[in-house]
């Protein structure tokens, strides 16, 4: 790790003028992935703004017909929420998958779709409940969130508040593991609210998280795991890799997608 | 059996401190004005080192030193070693290259030291180091063993022409091939044995001082083997002469085999502590470790296996290339060799083998012992030969393990192997009925209904431990004898040190070898010490590896105990003024037989010290002993596992959903210390039949270097496993003893990938099945069931 300059700003504001006077500022949330590439020296911020003293960033609340959860609020939080329990089962779920018990002790849910690594498991959710990104400007759908991978629709200086998710009336995420690394080879996140559907898909996409509209056409017709049948996306744009070709990784996430939509409607 | 007693699941004494955080390991230690070590290693598999420019790193704040591989070249030490002279098939040594423990003119690996910094802190060394200048002029590299002795193939060590270290072969090659061609049916595989990152809990690390009023030096190193360690670095690297190096090897966090060799780096701590005046420390980061330590496995393998009309099995012919790396690593050369063709026989009568083993030079990390070493790699080649000839013969995969069986012992196998004693049918059977081998065809069944593809596999394996006795080793090419050593010393008041030369690294050696010496003398194991891995407080030993210390390691302890009994009973003799033929001892008391007199282990013990009672001419006082045990042959430990998996055809994704293991490891000690070497071994074993690989890209660069993309075992990749033993005593050391520290990684490759291959229906898989692998195979193969 290379030496660095370490604040803990009290407030958004004081987190948000770091960030403006340090070009080269990070900011520090669970730390999850920022801290590994800095002890490889892979990372060398001169500045390091630290959140965990920032007040009110972290909670879940249920209001209305949405769930907000706050950007500093852990996975072990929401996977332990009975309000996400109760409200979005599948995202209690998503959360419990995530790394291991050390990890979910300590990564946040603001830190992980900020970063938006293309296998990681909340900008799936994010995408496929069709949250509402909330940060100290303004709120950002998913759908123009997430922007390529590990890149955001975030500006310098901007700061992710809370993460607004409708509550579905019928949702699930099924999640096919890198055997190493245990984040989503592919990870299938599908819901139904009202006539929308979403289906998100994450691990497979060379760009990251992307829907599938095709499907999100067939479900429409009929929201049952035959209406897929036989449907796949083609290998184009898919992660090749020595964990998966990009026609493995295009195969699973049809296979998925069924399984998830049977989850979901309790098959 | 006493509760304590040889066969008691006594929990481990030394788990109180590992558990609770005070383990004491080469990292805790630090000694005053310590420097740290950073290597500056290359990042080109191969490459003309050009200059190096020291300068503009020389000038930054804390460094103490920065020393180069020319430096190390102009001190004139020695190489690193392969210490196992292997010839070829036409008596030609093999071609071993110089291993320079700082590379200098050429790096042949991605990883290979060319120089280190020194300095106050890690992270200033870490800053230095980046500011080291390296001129490179990289060099065509080859990283597959199967290309290395192509024509064209870039050169690595001029020594050794196409890459070739030795071509060696084992057996009888005419009677093979005649075999082969008069069978019924032949049998035939070819496969890679998957190379393997060894991955101990505790990275390796050293810490290295130099006392310039004596001369001496000492290093605390993680070592299996602390007096093979300094027999190397004095008498072939000639850092310090042998009396004046003190290895330490305190507590180590797990070895398989990759602790055992002499590496680069406790050679350089060692050199620049005294070129500094100052300890030098080094700790490697588990970057560093994927890219220096001894690598596993690596093989390439076309076999045969011939069979007559009657399912008997008349042949195996074998060709392997094995892939050693960029240099041959400390007893890289046997692995392949003495550890594996003379395995080949398995648990069967094989009238004919041949076996050629070609070993080449790649621009890959060393390759050597692990876990097994050549014995899980001779097990796959065998177990996986008799289950594809059972489907291809039609037989039940028992039944024709059965019929070729060895039955009479001792046995003389056509590879030089004598087997002693075992009863392969035994466990055989006993793993049928554990596993509820009948009930498979219905378990099937409901996996099918399930959408799911269910296989069943076995591993009948037989492997060598103990590997000994020395002259015979010596004849094989061993530079050393492989004996071991013990010291027994009693205290006045009758509690017990026992020095032994083995090591442990997760054997849980303080509490088997204290049951073997409370059992005896029959004391608590709480009066019992172990004492190890320091060269200047144990006699001398062998180390810790290849399943020995419980064959070898506490044979030399009973045969110290024999001196110290009979020693006690002299002196018990005088103090009961009796014969010493007629003193008995049992249960920690003399008797003299037929009458009530008796004094306890302990009166003994301080007449033994306070020497009042007995004629010192004719008795020393005291009561010490020591026995270097060098057996007679190897152990064979073999047993029966059965694997039983079942795969999800859409995905690909395989899991292991039964395990039987019945082992034969002779006299067991501790039995749940065994279970859990059995665990442990059975999950390696998993670990490289469906998860890890190791992928080098073309150039030389190692793809799967942190956990991210090398995929080790969880908990959650394995069932509860059922296991159990069976009981031949081993008739060539005193305990019966014949090892079990290996079984499971040697018995688990063979048995999954046969379960794998029976669900699938195609034996044109290789490890790691991962569940892309699994589905590509599928898509070749076969049309999908789907689920009801």
């Amino acid at each position: 790790m290379y030496a660095f300059t370490f604040h803990r700003p009290q407030t958004l504001r004081q987190a948000a003028n770091l960030l403006t006077k340090n070009d080269e500022a990070k900011l520090l949330a669970g730390g999850h992935t920022l801290l590994p590439t800095m002890k490889l020296r892979l990372a060398g911020p001169p500045q390091i703004v630290d959140l965990s003293l920032v007040e009110g960033l972290a909670g879940i609340e249920q209001s209305g017909r949405s769930i907000t959860i706050g950007a500093m609020t852990r996975h072990n939080d929401v996977s332990n929420s009975p309000v996400v329990q109760q409200a979005i089962p599948a995202l209690a779920k998503l959360a419990g998958m995530i790394g291991d018990p050390a990890v979910r002790h300590m990564g946040t849910i603001g830190g992980s779709i900020a970063n938006n690594d293309p296998n990681a498991d909340y900008p799936a959710a994010c995408l496929g409940l069709g949250a509402i990104i909330i940060t100290n400007k303004r709120r950002i759908k998913a759908d123009d969130f997430f922007t390529g991978m590990f890149s955001t629709a975030l500006e310098p200086a901007e700061i992710i508040t809370k993460v607004s998710f409708p509550i579905p009336k019928k949702a699930a995420y099924q999640k096919f593991r890198n055997q190493a690394s245990r984040f989503a080879l592919v990870g299938v996140f599908v819901s139904k609210r009202g006539s929308e559907i979403r289906v998100a898909v994450t691990g497979a996409g060379a760009n990251g998280v992307f829907r599938v509209p095709s499907f999100e056409e067939a479900l429409k017709k009929r929201f049952s795991p035959k209406s897929l049948e036989g449907m796949s996306i083609p290998a184009d744009g898919m992660n090749s890799d020595i964990h998966g070709s990009a026609e493995y990784r295009a195969h699973l996430v049809g296979v998925l997608a069924r399984r998830a939509v049977a989850e979901a409607i309790g098959k | 059996m006493s509760v304590t007693g040889i066969g008691a699941a006594v929990r481990r004494k030394e788990d109180r401190r590992f558990i609770t955080g005070k383990g004491h390991y080469t990292d805790d230690i630090n000694r005053p004005g310590q420097t740290f070590a950073c290597f500056i290693r290359s990042p080109h598999a191969h490459a003309k080192i050009k200059n190096i420019d020291v300068s503009a790193a020389s000038r930054l704040p804390g460094v103490a030193g920065i020393f180069t591989g020319a430096q190390f070249a102009e001190d004139k030490l020695g190489s690193l070693i392969c210490g196992w002279t292997v010839l070829s098939k036409d008596g030609s040594p093999m071609k071993m290259a110089p291993h320079p423990a700082l590379a200098a003119g050429k790096a042949n690996c991605v990883g290979d030291a060319v120089a280190v910094v020194l300095a106050e802190t890690l992270a200033q060394a870490k800053d230095a180091a980046e500011r080291v200048v390296v001129d490179y002029e990289p060099l065509p590299a080859v990283v597959d063993p199967a290309k290395a002795a192509a024509a064209g193939a870039p050169l690595i060590h001029d020594v050794a022409p196409n890459n070739t270290i030795y071509n060696w072969h084992l057996g009888d090659a005419e009677a093979t091939n005649a075999a082969l061609k008069n069978a019924r049916h032949v049998t035939t595989l070819e496969f890679i044995n998957n190379r393997l990152v060894p991955n101990a809990m505790e990275p390796r690390a050293a810490l290295a001082e130099y006392d310039a009023a004596s001369g001496s030096l000492t290093l605390w190193n993680a070592t299996q083997n602390p007096h093979v360690a300094r027999l190397v670095i004095s008498a072939f690297v000639g850092v310090a002469p042998e009396n004046k190096l003190r290895v330490i090897a305190p507590d180590v966090g797990g070895g398989f085999g990759s602790k055992i060799f002499i590496y680069p780096e406790e050679v350089v701590c060692l050199w620049a502590a005294r070129k500094l005046g100052r300890p030098v420390k080094w700790t490697a980061e588990r970057s560093e470790s994927f890219i220096t330590d001894a690598h596993g496995r690596d093989h390439v393998t076309k076999a045969q296996m011939a069979f007559d009309g009657d399912g008997r099995i008349t042949a195996l012919k074998v060709h392997t290339t094995a892939n050693l790396g960029a240099y041959m690593s400390t007893f890289s050369s046997a692995v392949p060799t003495f550890l594996y063709a003379t395995l080949l026989s398995g648990q069967y009568e094989i009238p004919h083998i041949y076996c050629e083993v070609d070993a080449v030079y790649t621009n890959t990390v060393p390759v050597d012992a692990y876990r097994g070493a050549g014995r899980p790699e001779a097990t796959f080649v065998v177990e996986r030969l008799v289950e594809v000839g059972a489907r291809e013969l039609g037989v039940d995969p028992a039944t024709l393990r059965q019929k070729n069986f060895v039955k009479t012992f001792p046995y003389q196998t056509s590879v030089a192997s004598l087997y002693d004693a075992g009863d392969y049918q035994a466990s055989l059977q006993k793993a049928l009925e554990l596993h509820d081998y009948k009930g498979f065809a219905r378990r099937k069944r409901d996996s099918e209904r399930n959408g799911k593809l269910r296989g069943i596999g076995f591993a009948t394996y037989i492997e060598a431990c103990g590997v000994a006795p020395s002259a015979l080793v010596g004849q094989l090419g061993a530079g050393v004898g492989l004996w071991e050593s013990a010291e027994v010393r009693v205290n006045p008041t009758g509690s017990v040190e026992v020095l032994t030369g083995c090591h442990q690294h997760g054997q849980g050696h303080e509490t088997t070898f204290a049951q073997l010496v409370a059992d005896r003398l029959g004391l608590s194991i709480d009066q019992v010490n172990i004492l190890h891995g320091d060269t200047d407080i144990v006699q001398f030993g062998m180390g810790t590896y290849g399943s020995r210390s419980g064959a070898v390691g506490m044979s030399a302890i009973v045969r110290a105990l024999d001196k110290v009994e009979a020693k006690a009973k002299k002196i018990a003799a005088h103090l009961l003024e009796a014969a010493e033929g007629d003193i008995v001892f049992k249960d920690g008391k003399f008797t003299v037989a037929g009458t009530d007199k008796s004094a306890a282990w302990g009166e003994v013990a301080l007449g033994a010290y306070v020497a009042h009672k007995f004629p010192t001419s004719e008795i020393e006082p005291g009561l010490k002993e020591s026995a270097f045990y060098d057996p007679t042959n190897f152990t064979f430990p073999a047993g029966c596992h059965i694997c039983e998996v079942e795969i999800d055809p859409e995905t690909g994704d395989t899991q292991v959903v039964g395990w039987t293991a019945v082992d034969d490891f002779g006299t067991v000690i501790n039995p749940m210390i065994v279970e859990g070497q059995v665990h442990g071994g059975v999950a390696q074993g998993v670990g490289q039949a469906l998860l890890e690989h190791t992928v080098y890209d073309d150039k030389g660069q190692l793809v799967t270097g942190s956990y991210m993309d090398y995929a080790m075992p969880r908990a959650d990749n394995l069932p509860s496993l059922q296991v159990d033993t069976t009981v031949t005593k081993c008739p060539t050391n005193p305990l019966g003893i014949k090892g079990c520290g290996e079984a499971g990684a040697i018995a688990a490759p063979a048995a999954v990938m046969n379960a794998i291959t029976n669900a699938l229906g195609t034996e044109l898989i290789d490890m790691p099945a991962t569940p892309a692998t699994v589905w590509a195979t599928l898509q070749k193969t076969h049309t999908l069931p789907r689920a009801a």
